[in-house]
């Protein structure tokens, strides 16, 4: 019993030590941010990568899921007779949910374990440490133009997203199916108010905090050699995903 | 002048360095020798910041540095370079661009400046035709001569070397040694190198200390060390199985 109590006290301590280093990590970035933000060139380069490389995956996910979202969306809504709310549908799942969470999703593949492998290979190469010895912060050279570039390029991934969407959306509705293209745009003109865009907007840009934070925090505090980048990277996809599904409903809730 | 007082470093349940005490000469070559994994390079990441002790004191020309804030910390490293094991060169950037990088990032300095100044730092250190090539287009040799090119540029105090030679032939060895040697003598900088490279680094230092089990076990000239009565000492630099070192053969 008594060995039980104290393997249980030890993995909570590991825990808060490990969530008190997390948020250390966050708020340091912050502080680095607003003092050292970093040289245009170095945040370009991560908008670039975080961004305008994501940009077919968004693009290719976006029409898929609308294409998706008009085909369901019709069988349920001829049902009812209404299938001229499909844009309305689509459009409102696309806003409010579909967009922030699946282009950040998509982004965490593809940019936030290639943030984590980055950092963590210049952590067991000593690059980082090189940094430090030039008397460079490696946060402002590594981490504050990520952060920057996440939360520039998610809104605008988010809102590529939903633009595409809709659009997949419309051609099996319209197009394939035969929805009127009018009722189509229409109705989603007169339901899609400025709170749900608002909402995917502060909804993307908060996921991309969460991506440049769990990528760089698992990245810079990687574990030794090869074994320890990946499993770092590994980590990092799960969390980040995880903490994105959480934060999501958690936003949802305050924002309805 | 660089001192190391009663340091005391542990990771988990190891024991890495138990109440070292160094005090590095300014304008001197001097080398840290021992068995691996006895804490050189934990002992060379102490003195410029990069860990911190648990107990014990670093102090660089007088100054401590334990405990600074990162900013206080960072005016100490200006005057320290350090050259890494495997080089640490950035490896997304061309030898060109991790040289001139220190420049852009702490100088005004145009860009035609910085040009020259890297030619005259890959010139310096023997090397030609290499500026556009990436890190691991290069010798193990070369990465280590451009470290050294990086190193120097900042014309700093301090240059702190991590196994400079490891892992290159004779030759290199030999021929990185010299560049050492003589661009210690052309800058006066005071210079720190962990080695294993026994006899060769012997030509090289000044000043030797013999680093074992988390202490310095001998302080002295080359040919004091050489002639050492110690056992450790003895058995370390003839390089014998029998003897108090527990090299792990059996």
């Amino acid at each position: 019993m008594t060995l039980l109590l104290q393997k249980l006290g030890r993995i909570t301590l590991t825990l808060l030590q490990e969530l008190g280093r997390t948020g250390q990590f966050l708020v340091y970035a912050f502080y680095s941010l607003l003092r050292r933000p970093g040289r245009p060139v170095h945040v370009l380069k991560q908008v670039r990568f975080i961004g305008a490389k994501s940009l077919f995956v968004i693009v290719l996910t976006a029409a898929f899921t609308g294409m998706v979202l008009g085909l369901q969306g019709y069988y349920t809504l001829t049902k009812f007779g209404s299938e001229g709310m499909l844009g309305t549908a689509v459009a409102l799942s696309l806003i409010r949910e579909l967009g922030p969470v699946l282009s950040a999703l998509m982004v965490t593949g593809r940019a936030g374990s290639a943030i984590t492998a980055e950092i963590g290979i210049m952590r067991i190469s000593e690059q980082i440490d090189a940094l430090e010895t030039m008397a460079l912060d490696p946060y402002k050279y590594l981490i504050s133009p990520k952060f920057i570039a996440a939360m520039l390029s998610l809104p605008l991934l988010c809102a590529i997203f939903d633009i595409v969407g809709i659009y997949g959306g419309w051609l099996v509705g319209v197009k394939l199916l035969g929805v009127n293209p009018g009722a189509y745009f229409t109705e989603m003109y007169k339901s899609v108010e400025w709170k749900d865009v608002y909402s995917g907007f502060v909804k993307s840009f908060s996921f991309g905090i969460i991506i440049a934070w769990i990528g760089c925090y698992k990245g810079y505090f990687a574990g030794h050699g090869a074994e320890g980048v990946s499993k770092a990277t590994t980590e990092s996809v799960v969390l980040t995903s995880v903490l994105i599904l959480i934060w999501d409903y958690f936003l949802t809730s305050v924002l309805l | 002048m660089i001192e190391l007082i009663d340091l005391h470093k542990r990771f988990d349940d190891q024991s890495v360095l138990n109440g070292l005490n160094l005090t590095v000469p300014a304008g001197r070559i001097t080398a840290v020798i021992g068995p691996s994994g006895e804490g050189k390079s934990v002992m060379l990441k102490h003195m410029i910041g990069l860990l911190q002790p648990d107990r014990g004191d670093v102090r660089v020309e007088g100054r401590s540095i334990v405990g600074l804030r990162r900013s206080h910390l960072n005016q100490v490293r200006e005057r320290f370079a350090m050259v890494f094991q495997n080089a640490a060169l950035f490896d997304s950037m061309t030898v060109y661009e991790n040289i001139a990088f220190p420049l852009e990032e702490k100088t005004s300095l145009d860009k035609e400046q910085i040009a020259e100044q890297v030619a005259t730092a890959l010139q310096e250190v023997g090397l030609r035709n290499v500026d556009h090539k990436y890190p691991d287009e290069l010798s193990g040799g070369m990465k280590k001569r451009v470290g050294l090119a990086r190193a120097l540029l900042l014309k700093p105090e301090i240059i702190l070397f991590d196994e400079p030679t490891t892992g290159l032939d004779p030759v290199i060895r030999r021929s990185i040694h010299q560049l050492i040697r003589d661009t210690q003598a052309k800058f006066g900088y005071t210079a720190v190198i962990v080695s294993h490279d026994i006899p060769d680094i012997f030509e090289v230092a000044h000043q030797v200390a013999m680093l074992y089990r988390g202490e310095i076990l001998q302080f002295g000239t080359p040919t004091e060390i050489q002639h050492s009565e110690h056992p450790v000492v003895r058995q370390f630099i003839n390089g014998s199985l029998d003897g108090p070192i527990n090299s792990g053969v059996a």
